[in-house]
């Protein structure tokens, strides 16, 4: 295993006036270039845990360690500094710039004017915002989904090695927050940043970890695992309560519709005819196929009832194709495209819109089933 | 232009809450200089019209008029001075995180300070100072010290939380975060507090004549007792002229300072 970039050694936390501790003797190692997120329900210590590693609260005992280093002494700004920081109420700075907001750092690192001018475009692409647009508006400007993207650029500004996000995305109605998650994680796949996350959304934690840590009360670890094992063998009751009942569920979003085997129906390309098609057809022993135009592009479903009932034209019989999946979609795209369809079954077609094949409810079914058996027996 | 990116809702309803932002801000620059002007039309008709019999004359005597305008001005512009170099360092002081939670006493206390006449608090100072106009300025600058102190705490305390542990967090110090973003966003409302006291305090310096510190509440005070209506009516326009110019130079600066995007 490598070194971990950040590791808390025991760390307490109590706060001033407060009996029972926040964070009590916590052990928490974090690795290089993995999202690490702190799940748990709220008041558990996830934000305390987030805020004592940049010490914006000092811990009681205990030590802070980052890059090898004890970090628990010496001037804490300085090492804020090395660490972007991210909060659920982004917390811009409501007189300055898009562009000044973003150069915050690089500014007190004394950067030179045109590096940070560079690094500000830069960053503002990175998060896909238009800098020609964007650079001197001020925050009152931007709608909250753009306002967290600057939250983001902003804590990314020198490039620090690691990030400490706070309920990033909480405040954020349920699309623009799921495409920002996408979009973070597209980003964090170039980045690879260290990045510790705190949410209280199990399908959140779920989406975003490479690892989880679920805390139970005073931030004690009830489990910590990669998604995939947390939801298919939770460590007890109390992860298997914050789970909730849909845990096999929530595996759907961690598989891709790329592992699942594709079953090869008929395909008849553009040009055909009918007759070839029905022969075709019989040929294969099958009462349906795909019809594709010159680009292999699917186009309807075809099936013999409707060949041989219609005289119309091969492009008007049978049904359109109004749903299509791609190799990278999650599984629980994947069931809830198929369940619109009344055959219980999806087109996949690569990044160009060419067929693939189709992905139907019994494959799907066939692989969580074997997924429960491989962690049933081990 | 902004429209053409942001939703349409959002941006109407933006352009709505700008346009009464707007009037409200023009209101403000618009009807202090109109009363004013209203003022110096009628002074400039009593002036010119009126035959003054010989005391009245004496009691306007123009140069006189003059000294006693530049000792309202005087008295109101350093009492003025004191309290932005009292209130505002203290108000940052009581405000600090770690400072001791003396805020709301300090604001009753001085809440006590100001419910004593201004008058009372010009005879106390005279006792302890004596006489002259300095006795006039430390009272006023007590009387006045509370609009800003106040609106300095509330100035810094309405900050956004979030904004200023952004800050924290990215590792500005204690001065940065207070000079690059507590105090730039607590400008307008602590400029409201100085405008207050400088309009307090240039009315209020109408009293210096009662210990000697002269201003124009001489000519008010000659008219009275000498019963010359025409003297007190100029005497109280001028007063009133100096209050509205330094309203409306306060309007100016509270608009030209605010931090631009909030
Ligand atoms: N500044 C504080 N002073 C005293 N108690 C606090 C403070 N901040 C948090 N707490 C308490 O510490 C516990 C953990 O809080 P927090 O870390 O914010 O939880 P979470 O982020 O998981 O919701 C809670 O019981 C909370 O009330
Ligand atoms: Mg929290």
């Amino acid at each position: 295993m490598t070194e971990p970039l950040i590791d808390l050694q025991a760390v307490t936390k109590v706060y001033p006036g407060v009996k029972e501790p926040a964070v009590k003797a916590l052990n928490l190692a974090v690795e290089p270039g993995e999202i690490l997120v702190l799940v748990g329900p709220s008041g558990c210590g996830k934000s305390t845990t987030l805020r004592l590693i940049n010490r914006m609260i000092e811990p009681t005992s205990g030590r802070i360690i980052y890059e090898g280093q004890d970090v628990t002494k010496g001037d804490p700004n300085e090492l804020r500094r090395r660490m972007g920081y991210v909060i659920q109420q982004i917390g811009l700075f409501p007189h300055r710039t898009i562009a000044e907001n973003i150069a915050t750092v690089p500014r007190m690192l004394k950067w030179p004017k045109k590096k940070i001018k560079e690094r500000v475009d830069e960053l503002l692409e990175v998060v896909s915002m238009d800098p020609s647009i964007y650079r001197d508006r001020y925050p009152s400007e931007l709608s909250g989904g753009q306002a967290q993207r600057v939250g983001v650029a902003r804590a990314l500004g020198a490039d620090p090695d690691v990030l400490l996000m706070d309920e990033p995305f909480g405040a954020i109605d349920p699309i623009t927050r799921d495409r920002l998650q996408n979009e973070f994680l597209r980003l964090q796949a170039d980045l690879k940043k260290t990045i510790v996350f705190v949410t209280h959304d199990i399908d959140e934690a779920v989406k975003m970890g490479d690892r989880i840590a679920i805390l139970r009360d005073q931030s004690e670890i009830a489990q910590l695992d990669r998604p995939e094992v947390i939801l298919t063998d939770p460590a007890d009751e109390f992860v298997e309560n914050f789970l909730g009942s849909g845990a096999i569920l929530k595996t759907l979003t961690l598989r891709r519709v790329r592992d699942i085997d594709l079953d090869p129906m008929v395909t008849l390309k553009q040009p055909v005819h009918r007759s070839q098609a029905l022969s075709e057809m019989n040929e294969a022993n099958t009462t349906s196929a795909v019809l594709l135009d010159e680009q292999d592009r699917p186009l309807r479903w075809l099936d013999e009832r409707a060949l041989n009932s219609s005289s119309s034209a091969l492009e008007r019989s049978g049904r359109p194709i109004t749903v299509q999946l791609q190799p990278e979609d999650t599984l629980q795209d994947a069931l809830s495209a198929m369940l619109q369809t009344s055959s219980g079954m999806s087109v996949v077609v690569d990044g160009r819109g060419r067929y693939l094949g189709c992905c139907t409810i019994e494959s799907l079914a066939g692989l969580l089933l074997t997924q429960g058996n491989e962690t049933s027996s081990p | 232009m902004s429209a053409a990116i942001v939703p349409t809702g959002l941006s109407t309803e933006r352009k709505r809450r700008s346009l009464a932002a707007w009037t409200s801000d023009q209101l403000d620059l618009i009807v202090t200089p109109v009363l004013a002007l209203i003022l110096l039309v009628l002074l400039i008709t009593v002036w010119s019209y009126s035959t003054f019999d010989p005391t009245t004359e004496r009691i306007l005597e123009p140069s006189q008029l003059a000294r006693q305008l530049w000792q309202q001005l005087y008295v109101a512009f350093f009492s003025t001075v004191i309290v932005v170099a009292v209130a505002i360092p203290i108000g940052i002081l009581v405000t600090r995180e770690n400072a001791p939670r003396i805020k709301d006493t300090l604001v009753s206390f001085l809440g006590l300070g100001q419910a004593i006449p201004a008058y009372g608090l010009i005879v106390l100072f005279f006792v302890w100072l004596g006489q002259g106009a300095w006795t006039v300025i430390f009272a006023l600058a007590t009387f006045a010290l509370l609009p800003v102190l106040r609106n300095t705490i509330v100035g810094l305390e309405q900050v956004d939380s979030s904004v200023i542990e952004a800050g924290k967090g990215m590792g500005m110090r204690g001065v940065q975060r207070l000079t690059k973003i507590e105090l730039p966003l607590a400008v307008p409302v602590i400029m409201a507090g100085i405008r207050t006291a400088t309009v307090i305090n240039v009315g209020m310096a109408t009293l210096a004549f009662l210990i000697g510190g002269g201003g124009l509440g001489e000519t008010i005070n000659a008219g009275l007792k000498l019963n010359r209506p025409t003297a007190i009516f100029i005497g109280a326009v001028l007063v009133a002229l100096v209050a509205l110019v330094f309203d409306f130079a306060g309007g100016l600066a509270q608009r030209y300072l605010r931090p631009k995007g909030v």
